[in-house]
């Protein structure tokens, strides 16, 4: 049986000739995504702006017209109405009312009632938070970011060396900034489960990156004499083949959940198997050439590891 | 690296065969595992409240109200214990302005014995030798008692952790549902009622006080001063929206005859007329109480005060005596049914708000359940295909691997009786995506050392050895992040945390010893020359 290779045995490409380009288009999208957040903003979900959303799931298609009329006949303010997954699903988005919380949920109440009563058969997904919860969630949210983060970055640094926990956090500021710049570049809804995505994709982005760092200090203990950009091209073409077999598994398993899971976590999982995808790219074009740029070279294992570098015996068969 | 004894072979099987079944009952239908014989472990996958469907609700307690309650408690112990001494220690000027009780001694020579009598009424909090109050003397007659904010705290805790009980014998009386009430952080109660569909009917169960109190009607106020809203001394005025003399507020006595606190039992009832109304059944203490009351005050109106509002105000015609009344006012069965159960439960001790709420329908969470389902097993088969063509042999094993693999996640989930959310099933499927990279990782490393020219058995050996620090460095940034996402979290998300956790556990632990095992029995027994990879 001959079997599926998606890299050929042997395979040397010389990644890190373009490591300029790359870095500089890295560094325009970063930047526009940041840009992008910052002027086009996210399309927050009312776990984190406060306020009510209704998902209302109908046992048939019902004309999304027909529900704004029914809505706007019940004087609660101006509720955003929109198809959400489906032709028989809609969400109705309200900001917190006026009068307080107690006028939310009387609004909710009576929309709910409202279409209970025209719809038989209508299921509700209701959720409502205060603003202040609403607030407390999205520090909370950035707060745990940025803790997994720096969490991991210090491992890495401590496993590694400080180039490594350098390189690893650059890579993640990347990836994060990149998804964020798709959601307010979609405007698909950025809630909780989005923010899950985003930590999961901090824990797995880093995956590729650590296996290459993980090959990358092999090599540089097998062959000390070697220049590091082509040492860095023999690590990331020997990693190569298993980079891109375990980011095509990962994205198959996503894609399945993209195409046919359940309407209600699609942001979540879309941010997955974009958050892969860009992570597989950083782990070989963002966290690699900065070592370069940081100055690692063959000497950098020898301090802590002297006594065993020493031992290892010098190379034998060519990369 | 290949060299595995038969005892760790069974053992490792084992392991893998009791951990995978462990996931059946979860897999069958509830009705199925429930005709089981009782001694078979039928512990299920707990669905969070986005699957199963159902309410969820965080109620936030009102410090100020708190507070507010403990200064008005305090003026009344204070009051009486003065009063109690002989001769009595007469106060004057009392105040709780400024979240503190301050009150002038009229005899300067008694307010060391005031002092000390205030400072008795306080306690110990924690190690440090603080107290709940400080007391303090100002202007040689003046005493400031003012809460301390560890005094504070405690009693916030106390509290709290009344409020839940009580919230859970109001949605739960007869303590047969499966309702999980729990407190979140310093001064939040979190509360998920599977089932229920109406978030709102939830909230006024949980939300209302139900404070209920009988005070005498003050007699001597005029129409002129209730209007004014200025209550004569010992009396307050309050809201009495179903006023029969159309005024809508009433002036009751401050101190009350008896309160919800001595009941033994309320329940929904009828009056004479028809009308909907709630028995109340007193207890010893309580009975005696009212007897004396109504007694002394025959002829006299009476309030029925429920958190504040009075909700009826009828006349004493006789002394009520063997501990039995009913309360009636616009009350509908429903919500006289309701009261009858939160007079039950008890008051809260503090007022809560909701902060957070959602609730699923149950056809909802069944479609997630359903295409949740569809997606795992469409991300297995796929997975499982692209490792056969990708890998051949090693690829069956690694599928085999993942089989077993996907098994353990949902049978250590129910041994530990964890939570599956929405977003975990996201995180099953990443998970299955994910397992096979130690396997890739392996498989890689043994096709590269095959290739440099080692011999097979050679190249299998380094290429699990030198892929294992891989794989734990690889591994534990997602353990770093699954940690933290666990730790910040919310409900469904924390569920989520939790699948990714297990899945990496157990992801591991097939990669390192089950395929491992599968590669070197095979290898010992076909002594293959070159293999293909």
């Amino acid at each position: 049986m001959r079997l599926l290779k998606l890299v050929p045995d042997n395979t040397n490409l010389d990644f890190m000739r373009w490591r300029n380009i790359a870095l500089i288009l890295s560094i325009i999208v970063t930047l526009g995504s940041i840009a992008l957040v910052a002027v086009r903003g996210l399309n927050l979900g009312v776990d984190f702006v406060g306020g009510q959303s209704i998902q209302v799931a109908f046992d048939r298609p019902v004309p999304i017209e027909d529900i704004r009329g029914l809505v706007r006949g019940l004087d609660v303010g101006e509720p955003n109405v929109q198809q959400f997954g489906g032709p028989n699903r809609l969400q109705i988005k309200m900001g917190p009312a006026d009068g307080g919380d107690a006028a939310t949920t009387a609004a909710t109440t009576k929309i709910r009632t409202a279409i209970a009563d025209q719809y038989k058969g209508a299921e509700f997904l209701v959720e409502s938070v205060t603003p202040k919860v609403g607030r407390e969630l999205y520090r909370d949210g950035a707060i745990s970011i940025a803790l997994a983060m720096l969490g991991i970055a210090i491992y890495i640094w401590f496993r590694f060396e400080w180039q490594f926990g350098v390189g690893a956090l650059v890579t993640l500021f990347h990836d994060v900034a990149m998804t964020l710049g798709f959601f307010s570049l979609t405007q698909l809804e950025f809630d909780l489960n989005v923010v899950a995505a985003i930590l999961t994709i901090v824990g797995y982005s880093l995956n590729d990156t650590v296996v290459i760092y993980d090959r990358i200090r092999e090599n540089l203990r097998k062959y000390r004499k070697m220049e590091i950009v082509p040492l860095l091209n023999l690590s990331l073409n020997e990693t190569l083949s298993r980079t891109i077999v375990t980011s095509t598994s990962i994205m198959l398993a996503l894609a399945i959940l993209v195409l046919v899971g359940p309407k209600v976590i699609f942001g979540l999982s879309i941010a997955i198997l974009l958050g892969i995808f860009v992570g597989t790219y950083s782990s070989i074009y963002i966290s690699s050439p900065i070592l370069v740029w940081l100055g690692v070279g063959p000497d950098s294992f020898i301090s802590r590891s002297s006594t065993q570098a020493e031992r290892v015996a010098p190379p034998t068969e060519g990369g | 690296m290949l060299d595995f004894p038969r005892w760790k072979v069974w053992s490792i099987s084992l392991i893998c065969l009791l951990v995978s079944l462990l996931a059946v009952p979860s897999l069958l239908p509830e009705r199925t595992v429930n005709q089981w014989p009782g001694w078979v472990p039928s512990a299920r996958i707990n669905l969070g409240l986005d699957l199963a469907g159902g309410s969820y609700l965080l109620m936030e307690a009102d410090i100020a109200d708190l507070a507010r309650q403990q200064l008005e408690a305090m003026e009344e112990t204070i009051r009486t214990e003065l009063r109690r001494e002989s001769p009595r220690i007469a106060i004057g000027e009392i105040s709780t302005q400024g979240g503190q009780l301050s009150f002038m001694v009229s005899d300067v020579s008694r307010v060391d014995r005031a002092r000390e009598i205030a400072y008795n009424q306080t306690e110990p909090v924690g190690f440090g030798g603080s107290r709940t109050w400080t007391v303090n003397v100002l202007d040689s007659n003046r005493i400031v008692m003012t809460p301390t904010p560890a005094g504070l705290d405690q009693a916030l805790d106390t509290a709290l952790d009344t409020a839940r009980e009580v919230i859970r014998r109001r949605i739960d009386p007869s303590g047969t549902r499966e309702v999980s009430v729990i407190r979140k952080g310093e001064r939040r109660i979190e509360i998920q009622v599977p089932g229920e569909q109406d978030p709102e009917r939830l909230k006024v169960m949980v939300g209302k006080t139900a404070r209920l109190e009988f005070r005498l009607v003050s007699d001597d106020i005029n129409p002129e001063m209730l209007r004014q809203g200025r209550a004569p001394a010992g009396s307050v005025i309050l809201p009495y929206p179903d006023d029969p003399a159309g005024v809508g507020r009433i002036a009751v006595q401050r101190r009350s005859m008896v309160t919800g606190e001595q009941i033994n039992t309320a329940k929904q009832g009828f009056t004479q007329a028809g009308a909907p109304a709630v028995d109340l059944n007193f207890n010893t203490q309580g009975a005696r109480r009212f007897g004396t009351a109504t007694q002394q005050n025959s002829g006299k109106l009476f309030a029925i005060i429920l958190d504040d509002v009075v909700i009826s105000a009828p006349r004493i015609d006789q002394p009520i005596l063997g501990g039995q009344a009913q309360i009636y006012g616009s009350f509908t069965v429903e919500s006289a049914n309701d009261l009858a159960v939160q007079l039950n439960a008890g008051r809260l001790p503090i007022e809560l708000s909701g902060i957070q709420e959602s609730s699923v329908g149950p056809e909802l969470g069944a479609d997630s359940i359903y295409w949740g389902t569809i997606a795992s097993i469409g991300a297995v088969v796929a997975v499982v295909l692209f490792m056969l063509v990708t890998y051949g042999r090693f690829g069956v094993y690694a599928m085999i691997g993942l089989v077993i693999n996907a098994l353990m996640i949902l049978g250590i989930m129910a041994l530990f009786n964890a939570t599956l959310t929405l977003p975990g099933i996201a995180g099953f499927v990443l998970t299955i995506g994910a397992a096979v990279d130690a396997n890739v990782l392996i498989n890689e490393r043994i096709r590269e050392e095959q290739r440099k020219g080692r011999k097979t058995l050679d190249a299998i050996e380094t290429g699990y050895r030198e892929a294992s620090t891989a794989i734990f460095d690889a591994n534990i940034t997602n353990v770093i992040a699954a940690v933290i996402m666990y730790l910040f979290g919310s409900g469904p998300i924390s569920g989520f945390a939790v699948v990714l956790m297990i899945g990496i556990i157990t992801s591991v632990f097939t990669a390192v010893n089950v395929t491992r095992m599968l590669v070197a029995l095979w290898v010992r027994k076909a002594r293959p020359r070159l293999l293909n990879i």
